[in-house]
């Protein structure tokens, strides 16, 4: 199967700090990838590397074959929904449809204003007068109705209120669904990616700490509770990602290739926001002189 | 991406627009006006007369005695260098920095167009429209105040304060050096917006430097672009406008200068050795009488010597002035074409 | 046409739901042959979850016998589960009456038969889907 996206060592620096670290991805087409971490982690910076708004300062990136931004036949494959969904708050929404016409060879017009229609947007409003759900569906409908292969966002529903959420998310599937089109969607909070990814990426502190198949994922993790254990006596095949002591218990979270047999433990399977702290602070304790916000709300 | 330029600019072109017709108004108004009283001067007719400049004189006297059309000429002056500014402020530095600070440069650069022919097309469709602006309204204040450009060449020396439009301050408020000025402040502008990235920041920093170069070229760049004409002539004592004496016997003279129409770079009295005459005074210029010291001086060989650009290199000098600044404005979006391909916002 | 709701907290996986739910409805009568089940692209535009989650549960049900997909059509019921059912009830039904009497003569009231009778089915549906 192609590879929507590939890095090798991928790597962006702002003067002195490493936004992001030997980032080496192989995204492959056909997913709704979600792309989690922290604020600061790097998700930003990932997606605009991406999309071609910034240039690497190390390592390689190339999207559906081709290098960002490289031309416009490239940028039309490629739809992008930046953070905090901006529109031209002068223009109004039937410009931005005459806009995403003029800029975009492959413009479905149709589709455009039958989801203007469906979402009950007024033509004639100015974009600056829209609710910040309203925003997020035009900036959406111009990424959708360009017809790309391969839909980029960045926080989209970041503060937008539940239901502006649901229905946000809700399109974004029904165009998953409808179009041959890939998805990434990055997000601190985890619950908001859970409904709807199949593939997981989790960067915390600039560096890539998980990457896979979400089913896949959660089969090879598991929550192990037992008396109290030393690390170093464990099973080769195990991968400790988590661990905590007491003195007459140990909890671990660990990725193991086989099932666990072992009756010396209680095997409880993780959910997906447990295993994604999990490696959150996995990545904290590695590096001490920065702790990540961590965010689980559900 | 034309149809975006305009439609992002059009506010703005509208604007531009509705303060052009009015000065169009107020200045075809005032240039009828100044067309008319010229005319019934007979300055028209007096070449072979020999009292042109005495005619000339009463005209731009009448002129300046109206306090109405007095105040439109300097505005009409003032317009022209206010007019670069505003564009360079007001469509230069806010083309990107507002796109950068809105987000909405995100949204036009995953559009199916490169970000090159993001800015090549809007540098060149609202240049070529600011070129315009200036241009027209270049056209219409020299063609309004030809009347007392054509009146000043023909006089020199005291009178009503108006000059030649070759002067520095008229210079750039005539023929087509506004187009230079207003491609140039344009571009400065959007430089300024590229790299400063801040709306307000690069409008300060627009106008500070476009003041600075207006400031600076009419005394440091303009009088070397052809070189200059030096004419030395015999000293006429009868032509002293200034003296000045010092204890220890130093003094200046100064003589009146009689070149109509050009624009004055240095005028100095030298003695024989060709160096300025700065004394020593001869004995009669101690005494009271003004007409012995005169006498006294030109019995020392003096000379005066003048340094001008003459009137009739005006032409020459617009269109090497226009030039640079036009080639100053490609070279600066050569720069912002190359910054913004290099991909870091 | 019927219409799927979504349970996060239940615990039980997307894909399982829809399932149980297909069945619960051909079970129930409101699903008959010839039905056409919600199209992926309603489904999870309504649910928003991700539409793999469907194929996989309408996958199932079409392994299983009681679906057909029709390519650009869409995927039409095949077989309902009533009849096979229907005839059970009857003395499921008086199984039941007599284990609530046995239960009522230990002591429990509604409310302790109610959440006995809920626990024991969420956990037998658990270890049927693990």
């Amino acid at each position: 199967m192609t590879a929507v996206l590939e890095s090798s060592g991928l790597g962006k620096r702002y003067r002195r700090r490493w936004a992001l670290t030997d980032c080496t991805l192989r995204i492959p087409a056909g997913h709704v990838v979600g792309l989690v971490g922290p604020n600061g982690a790097g998700k930003t910076t990932l997606l605009h590397l991406a999309t071609g708004l910034l240039a690497p300062t190390a390592g390689t990136i190339r999207v559906l074959g081709g290098e960002p931004a490289s031309s416009a036949a490239q940028l039309a494959r490629v739809g992008f929904v930046a953070q905090d969904t901006p529109v031209y708050a002068g223009l109004s929404v039937a410009d931005h449809l005459r806009l995403g016409a003029h800029l975009n060879p492959g413009w479905d017009d149709g589709l455009a204003r039958r989801r203007i229609g469906r979402l009950g947007l007024d033509p004639g409003q100015r974009a600056g007068k829209l609710s910040g759900g309203q925003r997020a569906q035009l900036a959406l409908t111009l990424a959708i109705a360009k017809r790309p292969e391969l839909l980029l966002l960045d926080e989209p529903i970041a503060s937008l209120d539940p239901l502006a959420r649901r229905d946000f998310l809700g399109v974004l599937m029904e165009t998953a669904a409808e179009q041959q089109v890939s998805v990434v969607m990055s997000s601190h909070l985890v619950a908001d990616l859970e409904r709807i990814c199949d593939y997981l990426i989790v960067l915390v502190d600039s560096r890539v700490r998980l990457a896979g198949q979400v089913d896949e994922l959660l089969a090879s993790h598991h929550r192990l509770t037992g008396p109290r254990h030393d690390t170093a006596t464990l099973p080769p095949g195990w991968q400790v990602v988590e661990e905590s002591h007491t003195d007459r218990q140990s909890t671990l979270l660990i990725r193991a290739g086989t099932p666990v047999h072992d009756p010396g433990w209680v095997v409880e399977p993780v959910g997906l926001e447990d295993l994604v702290l999990g490696y959150m602070s996995q990545a904290a304790s590695g590096a001490p002189a920065r702790r990540p916000e961590m965010e689980a709300q559900r | 991406m034309i149809w975006l330029t305009w439609r992002q600019f059009r506010t703005q072109a509208w604007v531009a627009a509705g303060a052009l017709a009015a000065a169009a108004i107020l200045l075809a108004v005032t240039g009828l006006h100044l067309a008319h009283l010229y005319d019934t001067s007979g300055i028209g007719t007096c070449h072979g007369h020999g009292d042109c400049g005495q005619l000339a004189s009463n005209f731009l006297t009448q002129v300046a005695a109206s306090n109405l059309y007095h105040t439109i000429y300097l505005l009409s002056i003032a317009g022209l260098y206010v007019a670069p500014a505003i564009i360079g402020i007001f469509w230069g530095a806010p083309l990107v920095t507002r796109e950068i600070e809105n987000g909405t440069l995100r949204l036009a650069w995953n559009q199916s167009v490169t970000r090159t022919r993001w800015i090549a097309v809007k540098l060149t469709l609202v240049g070529l429209i600011a070129m315009a602006a200036g241009g027209l309204l270049g056209l219409m204040v020299t063609w309004s105040d030809s009347p007392i450009d054509r009146a000043a060449a023909m006089t020199t020396g005291p009178g009503p304060a108006l000059l030649s439009r070759i002067t520095p301050v008229l210079f750039g408020a005539r023929g087509i050096a506004p187009i230079g000025y207003a491609a140039f402040a344009f571009a400065l502008g959007v430089t300024a917006g590229v790299l400063i990235r801040r709306t307000v920041p690069a409008m300060a920093v627009t106008l500070a430097v476009f003041t600075a170069v207006q400031i600076a070229w009419p005394m440091l760049v303009r009088p070397h672009l052809i070189a200059p004409v030096r004419s030395t002539t015999a000293f006429d004592a009868g032509s002293i406008i200034g003296l000045s004496m010092q204890n220890g016997g130093q003094m200046t003279v100064l003589t009146a200068v009689n070149k109509p129409g050009a624009w004055v770079l240095s005028n100095q009295v030298i003695n024989a050795a060709g160096h300025l005459f700065t004394g020593p005074a001869p004995q009669a210029c101690n005494t009271n009488s003004f007409q012995a010291c005169a006498d006294a001086l030109a019995r020392l060989h003096l000379r005066q010597l003048v340094s001008y650009q003459p009137g009739s290199r005006y032409w020459a000098l617009q269109g090497y002035e226009t030039a640079i600044f036009l080639a100053l404005a490609l070279v600066l979006t050569g720069f912002c074409y190359w910054r913004i391909r290099r991909r870091n916002y | 046409m019927i219409e799927f709701h979504l349970d996060a907290g239940s615990g039980v996986a997307p894909y399982l739901q829809v399932i149980q739910q297909v069945r619960r409805a051909l079970r129930l009568g409101l699903l008959d042959v010839g039905d056409q089940l919600p199209t992926v692209k309603d489904v999870v535009a309504r649910l928003a979850i991700n539409p793999n989650t469907v194929l996989k549960a309408y996958r199932e049900l079409e392994y299983e016998g009681l679906v057909a997909a029709r390519p650009g059509v869409g995927t039409f019921v095949t077989r309902t589960l009533s009849d096979a059912s229907l005839a059970a009830h009857g003395p499921l039904r008086r199984d039941l009456q007599r284990w609530i009497a046995r239960a009522r003569r230990a002591g429990l009231d509604e409310e302790s038969i109610e959440a006995l009778y809920r626990d024991t089915v969420r956990a037998a549906t658990r270890e049927e889907a693990i």
